[in-house]
């Protein structure tokens, strides 16, 4: 199981990666693989508002479905359209070409109030 | 038997047809000028064409690659797929009940309107309750259909409340119901025994509590013995009692929802009362209430004034209507004979002899099989593949293990508290020689997790078809034939 | 006392209990209360032989006045269609109505190849993309479909045809109440909705528009108009149709509907009081995947064959739960194979023949009985199978006179519809001969 360091990380299993004032979103590495074989991400559309902690898509494997909160608020400024023809990306690269949307936050800091590599890592422990 | 069956649009050739409709007796008219044109089919629905040999044939062909209760052992756990009674195929099928349009004036419907009436009273006295309604088509409809009379009658007394509370242990259509409803879902943990956790039931029972829905034995084939406690926190409350009818197998003419405290109950014509399944529906789902909520009852009712059998529209309360007429006639009728055939003494010895048969599986598969809570069950029995994990082996395997050797496998991954969930629901209608052959096939199984693994993960070896790729099947959704 | 369905003698009861370790039947109930328990045992009549069964039945089966005995024109949404014989041979394969869903699909592949080809059958008729394998009934199709359209556009509002079956309407209202969805009704005017109306109930709340065609008065509704009002406030248009019409009117996925629903008793299932009956619903490929109920989807086996799996199931009740937006589970699977071998038996020709005899009887009927004195058409548009005459007596008294000469007469619109007292809705079939409808013409000629 991945957990890479220079992410931050939600215990809902979600992964931020800051690149200035936007953030991408992705699901981890332990969430993929609790799911099985994604059959369907239910994607936003570009221009919607996130706020952190609310659900803002659906992502659907054969026997099971999860609902995928946000981070951090902002607006999406790009979703992964690649997705809606091959959603096993999540499954094959979960923290690169499989990532959800970009969101530009709406508060530069709040990504510093989620878990770092070392706190993530002993929750995604626990939940095994 | 080919391993593939062409589907009917593969074998179709223009010309063919099945049927003989003659040419009709009535003189032409013209349909471009009786309706305007864009109104009119453009071109035509590309149906199958098959002369009437091929029709059967085909339909042969694919009846022969499904499996029923006829067919074999099913012990499908929460499904009750007890034998289905041949001459109820025939009774429905008489032209007093086929051939009766509903909507036809109900003094010319008399039989059909008495057979309600009576099959509402004998339901009534079987659950406990003061009054039934035959109309829901399913358990799930049923159980909307009480939580719809649950709401109204909180409503009735001035009272919003919002929140119905449901065991972890529960049917999915519990919570999915609640939220059709628009009533919120509050989980309770089972305790370590199986049983609701009072204490969590106290802490989440309060004002807002709309009701508590409940299966009583539960989904682990427990009876709930603290049912009268559990009756009490909820009224306490001043929330009501669901009784979600699926496993009223077990306890027949032995003990009634009623008796326990609950006030509205959902039974399933097609589970306890053997009408058949029909691969899926159609089923039945009748719903008995306490007298309080008599007026919520959904429209129309049937009544009784001493002379005719009538509809009663006439109940302002109600919370509507709920299906097109007044539920699936044709599955009361076969219902109603099933309760006939049997008698008080007949329905108790049902649910004897499925407690027996339960608790016989249980007894002879739980040395090799882990059995996660002590003591008797009721009409099922919920095993884990723990034992087997460790070899690979999950429920999944050996629930397709088991097709090799002729059975239905049980219920599996449910109920979603236990790990690796089998639920074995065998039946009243089983004989202790076919119960020790699928013992014998369990306990093969588990054998051959020690020695040959791979042979269970690879199975089924002996059907029409292998394990079947899912994942496909929900990524590019093929759902429809294309010309 | 020994029942036919229960095999154990005592023998095998008290071999089973010494192997569980009981004395006794009773102590495997240990855990339920003594208060609880049923002691006077319940009150029912006692059990009946098969032959006391049969006659117990066919005697209940003879007080109703049956089609059998009767000429029926009576519709409204139930429909004395004929039956071809191979139906019930099919679905009498008890490998068929004794099996459960298809939860274990190397063994149920006949069932599900076979719903797949239903679905297929539904999408064809109806222009559509996307199917489930079934719903209740024509009532609750129209509650679920309502409810699909407010759930994937997240608006609340739904109007509604008053043309429409009325009790799909009140189905509708029942279900709404709960869950604060709005109802609006849109009014009518000469059989058909009033597109000027319904313009107006229209708004950025509406999720859908719900229109029956041929509507409850039989009139054949302009769904390519409705479509293009619905869609320009961006709601969807729920079509509610009869399937046996679609031989004859367009489908409407080609005039812009977005689901179509309806009842598919008419598709070779008896009337059987009531039900059970036939609840289709069919959708664009864009809604496929917040479609209520089950779907059969294609796939491959571990052996490189073609196979038949229950698909998208992330939508269902038992993996949703609390989050899903229908809690249906059973369906009426085997009503679909009847309607699959229904139109099967039709084939390409004869479903629209079914359609085009219906069409025609109907207006060969329209033209004997408004030729009467007495009685006139209340409505001027287009129809199928099904139209309104106004008489000047109640039709609940002609219906009485008619029964005593085998006659089935036609639905009293009086009672849902407020301004339409004296008025009957006839349907005719394809099964109806003119033999039948020069009778009920010559019947109703002699009580006008």
């Amino acid at each position: 199981m991945k957990i890479p360091k220079e992410l931050r990380y939600t215990k809902d299993h979600e992964w931020v990666r800051v690149e200035g004032t936007v953030a991408v979103v992705g699901i981890t590495d332990f969430a993929q693989l609790q799911l099985g074989d994604i059959v369907f991400v239910e994607l936003p559309g570009e221009g919607a508002m996130v706020k952190a902690g609310e659900s803002f898509t659906v992502i659907e494997s054969v026997k099971a479905a999860s609902d995928i909160y946000a981070p951090v608020s902002g607006k999406i400024v790009k979703v992964n359209a690649a997705l809606a023809d091959a959603p096993d990306l999540i499954n094959q690269d979960p923290y690169g070409d499989g990532w959800l949307v970009a969101v530009e936050l709406a508060d530069g800091s709040e990504p510093d109030g989620l878990l770092d590599n070392d706190a993530y890592t002993r929750l995604a422990e626990e939940g095994q | 038997m080919k391993e593939n069956q062409p589907t009917i649009f593969e074998i179709s050739k223009p010309g063919r047809f099945a049927l003989d409709l003659g040419k009709g007796d009535v003189p032409a008219c013209d349909l471009e000028t009786l309706v305007p044109a864009h109104l009119l089919r453009a071109k035509p629905a590309e149906l199958p064409e098959v002369s009437q040999p091929d029709l059967m044939r085909h339909y042969t062909a694919l009846s022969t690659r499904n499996f029923g209760v006829d067919s074999g052992f099913y012990p499908l756990g929460s499904c009750t797929m007890k034998y289905n009674p041949k001459v109820n195929e025939d009774v429905c099928r008489y032209p007093g009940f086929t051939d009766l349009h509903p909507l036809q004036d109900p003094e010319s419907a008399q039989g059909a309107l008495e057979l309600l009436y009576n099959m509402a009273q004998h339901l009534a006295e079987l659950a406990g309750m003061d009054a039934v309604t035959l109309q829901p088509a399913a358990g799930a409809h049923g159980e909307l259909t009480g939580l719809k009379i649950i709401k109204a009658y909180h409503r009735s007394r001035g009272e919003t409340r919002t929140k119905v509370i449901v065991p972890d242990s529960a049917h999915g259509t519990n919570p999915a119901t609640a939220t059709v409803c628009g009533l919120e879902t509050v989980g309770v943990k089972s305790a370590g025994d199986g049983l609701v956790c009072l204490e969590a039931l106290k802490a989440a029972a309060g004002p807002d509590t709309a009701a508590l829905m409940l299966t009583n034995p539960n989904t682990l084939g427990l009876f709930e013995k603290n049912i009268r406690e559990i009756a009490e926190i909820i009224h306490d409350a001043g929330g009501l009692l669901y009784y979600d009818g699926a496993n009223m197998n077990a306890i027949m003419g032995l003990a009634r929802p009623g008796d326990m405290g609950f006030d509205v109950v959902h039974l399933n014509l097609h589970k306890t009362f053997a009408t058949p399944h029909g691969g899926g529906g159609p089923g039945s789902g009748p719903v008995g209430v306490k007298k309080p909520l008599i007026p919520f009852l959904p429209v129309p009712v049937p009544s009784f004034d001493g002379q005719k059998y009538g509809l009663d529209y006439d109940r302002p309360s109600s919370i509507g209507r709920i299906h097109s007429f007044y539920g699936n006639f044709g599955v009361i009728v076969r219902a109603y004979a099933y309760i006939r055939a049997m008698g008080p003494e007949g329905l108790r010895q049902v649910s004897e002899d499925a407690v027996l048969n339960a608790n016989y599986c249980l007894s002879r598969l739980r040395e090799d099989y882990h059995a996660p809570f002590a003591g008797n069950c009721l009409h099922e029995c919920v095993l884990t593949a723990r034992n087997q994990k460790p070899f690979g082996v999950k429920a999944l395997d050996i629930a397709k293990r088991l097709l090799d050797y002729g059975y239905h496998p049980p219920t599996i991954y449910f109920p979603l508290i236990v790990e690796e969930a089998l639920m074995i629901e065998p039946t009243e209608t089983e004989s202790k020689e076919t119960l020790d052959g699928f013992i014998r096939a369990m306990r093969e199984i588990a054998a051959e997790a020690g020695t040959d693994a791979a042979r269970i993960l690879s199975a089924p070896h002996s059907t029409v078809a292998g394990r079947l790729d899912e994942t496909a099947a929900a990524r590019k959704p093929v759902v429809r034939w294309k010309p | 006392m020994a029942w036919s369905y229960l095999p154990h003698n005592e023998a095998d009861r008290r071999a089973m209990l010494d192997a569980i370790g009981a004395a006794s039947a009773e102590q495997l109930f240990a855990d339920v209360p003594a208060d609880l328990r049923l002691t006077g045992g319940l009150n029912l009549p006692p059990a009946l032989s098969e032959p006391e069964l049969t006659n117990h039945l066919g005697a209940l089966a003879k007080i109703n006045a049956d089609l059998r005995n009767m000429s029926c024109f009576l519709g409204a949404g139930a429909y004395d269609h004929y039956i071809p014989s191979v139906i019930d041979h099919v679905i009498r394969r008890s490998e068929f109505y004794t099996a459960y869903t298809q939860y274990q699909p190397e063994i149920s592949q006949g069932y599900l190849q076979a719903l797949w080809e239903y679905q297929s059958m539904i999408c064809e008729i109806t222009g559509m993309e996307a199917a489930n394998a079934s719903l209740y009934d024509g009532g609750t199709a129209v509650a679920e479909a309502a409810m699909l359209a407010c759930a994937a556009s997240g608006k609340k509002t739904v109007v509604m045809a008053q043309a429409g079956h009325p009790h799909y309407r009140e189905i509708f209202q029942t279900y709404a109440r709960d869950k604060d969805l709005e109802f609006r009704l849109a009014p009518y005017g000469d059989g058909l909705t009033d597109l000027t109306g319904l313009r107006e109930l229209i708004d950025d709340s509406t999720a859908a528009v719900a229109i029956q065609s041929p509507n409850f008065f039989g009139c054949i509704e302009d769904l390519k108009g409705i479509a293009e009002i619905a869609h320009a406030r961006g709601a969807y248009l729920i079509a509610v149709v009869d399937p046996v019409s679609l031989g004859l009117l367009e489908a409407p996925g080609a005039l812009g509907a977005d689901i179509v629903v309806g009842e598919g008793q008419g598709l070779g299932i008896p009337l059987s009081f009531g039900g059970p009956y036939l609840g289709f619903l069919a959708t664009t490929e864009k809604l496929m995947r917040k479609m209520p109920g089950r779907i059969v989807g294609q796939t491959t086996d571990n052996r490189g064959n073609r196979g038949f799996v229950l698909t998208l199931q992330a939508r269902e009740q038992h993996i949703r739960r609390d989050k899903a937006t229908s809690n249906i589970c059973s369906n009426e699977a085997l009503c679909a194979l009847m309607a699959a071998v229904y139109l099967s038996a039709l084939g390409r020709e004869g479903f629209r023949e079914v359609a085009a005899q219906s069409f025609r009887k109907a207006h060969y009927a329209y033209r004997a009985l408004t030729s009467l004195p007495g009685c006139e058409p209340v409505f001027s548009g287009p129809f199928f199978k099904e139209f309104a005459v106004r008489l000047p007596s109640p039709p609940a008294e002609i219906n009485k006179k008619l029964r005593r000469v085998g006659i089935l007469g036609g639905f009293d619109l009086g009672g849902p519809y407020p301004g339409l007292e004296n008025c009957m809705l006839i349907c005719v079939t394809e099964k109806r001969t003119k033999g039948e409808i020069d009778r009920l013409a010559s019947e109703m000629g002699a009580m006008l």
